[in-house]
């Protein structure tokens, strides 16, 4: 079993991911797999709570760039809560935040998404 | 008096990079470094790290030097791979990735370059050292 994603839920429709750990090629892998499945029945609002990941590659951030392009196709967001600074520094170096959105906390997220 | 040093040999095995970030955190707060710079020292080596495991194209070790200097941190990332040619890296840009073919990933040499104060790259046939330093702000 993965332990990267430590849980997932939905609120206002809005499909809730929350990590725990090393944000490398395989932890983004298990991200885009919950959610191209879940866009597969129709979600298109993804959050993504990153309280449990304080370091990440390249490799897994790309694979976020993955999932914002397919969101694009059905005109879908996503966005990010509780990220460790260099975390958001490197979303910003690598562009993330030019097409999703970086949120200090849940409630800010569900309300905003 | 000689500056201290550390030295780890890192095997290519999947997620090895993680012992070299454990190492700098230890030495970032010998430092007495801010969390900041902390948290760019350890993204910068994990994509130096990443980039000698990936593209080595080599099974020998990699070799990581931390440089403790008074007024800043060096560190070296050396492998004995095959090299590269820094200058046909394309600089990475999302708008010409995304809803494109462009390939998603390639973003490290941009990363350590953003996240250091100075890089250096020597590369030839026998392996390519990356230098990459950290200036202690006061």
């Amino acid at each position: 079993m993965n332990t990267f994603i430590k849980s997932v839920k939905e609120e206002n429709q809005i499909i809730i991911i929350e990590t725990n750990g090393y944000l490398n090629n395989e932890g983004g892998e298990a991200i885009s797999a919950i959610c191209y499945e879940k866009i597969k029945i129709g979600h298109h609002k993804f959050l993504i709570n990153m309280a449990g990941t304080k370091v990440v590659n390249s490799i897994g951030v790309s694979i976020l760039i993955e999932i914002i392009e397919k969101l694009q196709e059905v005109d879908g967001r996503i966005g990010y809560y509780n990220l460790a600074p260099i975390v958001v520094k490197t979303f910003n170096i690598m562009g993330l935040t030019k097409y999703s959105t970086v949120f200090t906390t849940e409630e800010e997220a569900v309300g905003t998404l | 008096m000689k500056k201290p040093t550390v030295e780890l040999k890192l095997p290519i095995l999947p997620n090895m990079e993680l012992i070299a970030t454990q190492t700098a955190e230890v030495i970032a707060r010998h430092m007495n470094l801010t969390e900041e710079q902390s948290g760019e020292i350890s993204m910068a080596l994990i994509e130096a790290c990443i980039n000698a495991f990936e593209h080595s194209k080599t099974d020998a070790n990699v070799f990581i030097h931390f440089l403790i200097e008074e007024d800043s941190l060096v560190m070296k990332v050396i492998d004995q791979g095959v090299g590269f040619d820094k200058t046909k890296v394309e600089i990475p840009k999302i708008e010409n990735k995304i809803g494109k073919d462009e390939r998603k990933r390639g973003w490290g040499l941009q990363l350590i370059q953003e996240l250091m104060d100075s890089v250096e790259f020597e590369s030839n046939s026998g392996g390519t050292t990356v230098t990459m330093k950290k200036n202690i702000k006061q």
